[in-house]
């Protein structure tokens, strides 16, 4: 079975038809690329598959755990699903490493020793080995970003969750996070991503999934996809984009 | 003219006065923002039925004068059954008062707390609690701690009325001097200027103790 | 011993609740005649008057509106000026309410950009004239509804004037609960008026500080 199984999900906020009937499977080790307009329903996507949002019909299965957004249901999603978000949301008030070891402590109970071997060598793998005691609001967008990515990977997620990781980032500070993404990728890391970066997506992801007004409009390998669309709403996409 | 000398002899009086006043603000203060913070937490993150008694607490001591919500505790609530030395009845009604308006205060600090940080807590595994306790309070707290230290000291200033019930507090100590030596004058100057000694010390110990919760602030 | 029928504690304390609001007015316009005055003062920006209004304000946020009220009432009339209960809470009244008002106020036109100024010397505009057609209007529109918020404050600090022998409402209150020894009752009832006369001032704040943010 794969690693995360979508089967014919829908969503509505209200009246709103955000996803109409998403099926999709990914396998360990994948790198998925999910890419399209604003409101093409692609971020609301990334959030129903670790409980953040509700859907209404269908079912998400991560990892052999139903996806549902019962509280206890979204935490003990939260050992196999790692997220990152856009705007980074690392706590204020910790200092980077308590950051990191804030979950491995009161989540997995882990003494603090533990928490503390872990989050240093989390660290260490996205570059920022000295950051330990900075406090977030001192380091730049990217390293805040680099250090959310060893905070997702100090609960040894089976797949992280990339929601426009790099939107809110100067363009000089891109470069940084998509190369610890790449390392990540290279060490086998599943990663679903929703991003604009097309060269990342062809060059790192094996498969591009291309949404739609609440659909998959296409999908395929992403070197093939991406240089031969097949349908005129992705060649205008990707004509806009480029 | 004014004769402060007289009043040295009343020092005792004083200083028992001023301990009785110290000791029910320490108390009410950590008491008061205990309820203030668990209201606030239901307000912002409750059901509706809840929130709506929440706000209607509020409201009704926002809304009515300390000394009559005082009374109403020590000479009403008897009535009822519930009988109350004069001491507990001004800690109860200055923790209620307190409550309510560091209700608003911190739900105010609450709500500033972006969604996306609750989610990213969400997302680690973290319980609404532990998310509440690790990662909402503390930056919460600071976006409105100047308001919430600066209605402490109006709680505390506010405890003067507690004498009329004959809560032996440094007003009552005040009352008793001048009752004795006729100097009113003097009596209440020194009186208010205890006060306003305290209303300081208040403000540098919340001070000392925000500098400690928020180092990231302060940091390098 | 007299009895008093619901409506006799009733009829009394809505007589009494004239005084409160009285009182209320009377300190209101004097507080913020004297707040309005140091706010004038202040906009010079001279050094020396910035620290005695900023002093003012230290004194009486920093003692209890109950001491001021004595020292008014009792402490005067010790140095040989009489002073009727209800002149007495008037002017502490006047103090604590011109205190609170002239920081409120202070915030509120601290809050305009500092470009406002700079643009309108700009223009070649006087002092006077930066104050009457750009600050003012500006600052004005702010501080209605944090003004509305405080009068809240002042109308429950008139209780106050109770303990110096003024009889108001609540006044009225203790001298009826010892006449009927019905404390719930009575005090039920004076809370309630206090209530009546602050919420409707409470809700309305909240109007204007929501109807001027959605504005904004």
């Amino acid at each position: 079975m794969a690693l995360v199984n979508l089967d014919q999900v829908h969503k509505y906020y209200g009246d709103l038809h955000v996803l109409k009937g998403i099926d999709l499977k990914i396998n360990k080790g994948e790198v998925v690329s999910v890419i399209g307009r604003s409101g093409s329903g692609k971020s609301t996507l990334l959030r129903c598959m670790n409980g953040l949002e509700q859907y209404q019909e269908g079912g998400i299965v991560v990892d052999g755990k139903e996806v549902t957004t019962e509280d206890i249901q979204v935490r003990q999603l939260a050992m196999s699903v790692g997220m990152i978000f856009q705007n980074f949301n690392l706590f204020p008030h910790m200092t980077v490493g308590e950051n990191i070891m804030l979950a491995p402590t009161i989540v997995l109970k882990k003494p603090k020793y533990e928490a503390e071997r872990i989050a240093r060598a989390m660290l260490e793998k996205v570059g920022l080995g000295e950051k330990f005691d900075s406090y977030p609001e001192k380091l730049s967008g990217g390293q805040q970003q680099r250090v959310a990515i060893a905070r997702a990977l100090a609960m040894n997620p089976k797949v992280l969750l990339c929601d426009e990781i790099t939107s809110a980032l100067d363009p000089e500070l891109v470069g940084e996070v998509l190369k610890v993404l790449e390392q990540l990728a290279k060490e086998g890391m599943t990663l679903i991503l929703v991003t604009h970066e097309m060269n990342f997506a062809r060059d790192v992801g094996n498969r591009v999934v291309f949404m739609h007004q609440g659909k998959v409009w296409e999908e395929g390998d992403s070197n093939t996809l991406l240089s031969n669309p097949q349908t005129d709403e992705l060649k205008q996409f990707i004509g806009a984009v480029l | 003219m004014l004769h402060f000398a007289d009043l040295l002899q009343y020092s005792d009086v004083f200083f028992s006065g001023l301990l009785t006043t110290v000791e029910l603000t320490v108390l009410t203060t950590i008491l008061g923002i205990a309820v203030g913070t668990s209201c606030a937490s239901i307000r912002q993150y409750g059901n509706k039925t809840s929130q709506r008694v929440v706000s209607i607490y509020v409201e009704l001591i926002r809304n009515t004068p300390f000394i009559v919500q005082l009374f109403f505790i020590f000479f009403g609530l008897p009535a009822l059954g519930v009988r109350l030395s004069p001491w507990e009845a001004s800690m109860i009604a200055l923790t209620i008062n307190l409550g309510a308006y560091s209700t608003e205060i911190i739900r105010a600090g609450l709500a500033s707390i972006s969604k996306g940080q609750i989610e990213a807590a969400k997302v680690l595994g973290l319980t609404f609690r532990q998310t509440l306790t690790r990662v909402i309070f503390i930056p919460a707290f600071e976006k409105i701690y100047p308001a919430l230290v600066s209605q402490c000291i109006i709680v505390m200033l506010g405890s003067a009325v507690i004498s009329q019930i004959s809560v032996e507090d440094l007003t009552y100590a005040a009352n008793l001097v001048q009752s004795r030596n006729f100097r009113a004058f003097e009596s209440y100057l020194v009186t208010a200027a205890l006060y306003l000694g305290l209303s300081i010390l208040l403000r540098f110990a919340f001070n000392s103790i925000g500098k400690r919760l928020f180092v990231y602030r302060e940091a390098p | 011993m007299i009895e008093f029928s619901n409506y006799d504690i009733l009829r009394n304390l809505l007589f009494a609740t004239q005084w409160t609001i009285l009182l209320s007015l009377a300190a209101f316009i004097g507080g913020s005649s004297v707040a309005l005055t140091l706010t004038a003062l202040r906009l010079t920006r001279n050094k020396v008057v910035h620290s005695l209004i900023r002093g003012y304000v230290e004194l009486f946020q920093g003692t209890p509106l109950l001491m001021q009220m004595f020292l008014c009432f009792f402490g005067l009339s010790m140095l040989g000026y009489e002073i009727s209960a209800w002149g007495a809470a008037i002017l502490s009244l006047t103090f604590f309410t011109s205190a609170f008002l002239v920081e409120i106020w202070r915030g509120c036109i601290d809050t305009l950009p500092k470009g406002q100024w700079e643009a309108s010397r700009c223009l070649g505009m006087s002092f006077l004239q930066i104050l009457r057609y750009i600050i003012l209007p500006q600052a004005i529109r702010v501080a209605v509804a944090p003004t509305v918020g405080f009068s809240v404050q002042v109308i429950k600090g008139t209780a106050l004037a109770s303990v110096i022998g003024f009889v108001e409402l609540t006044k009225v209150g203790t001298m009826l609960n010892n006449a009927t020894f019905e404390p719930f009752k009575v005090f039920t009832l004076v809370a309630i008026i206090y209530f009546l006369l602050c919420y409707p001032l409470s809700l309305y704040s909240k109007v204007l500080e929501k109807k001027f943010n959605g504005s904004r």
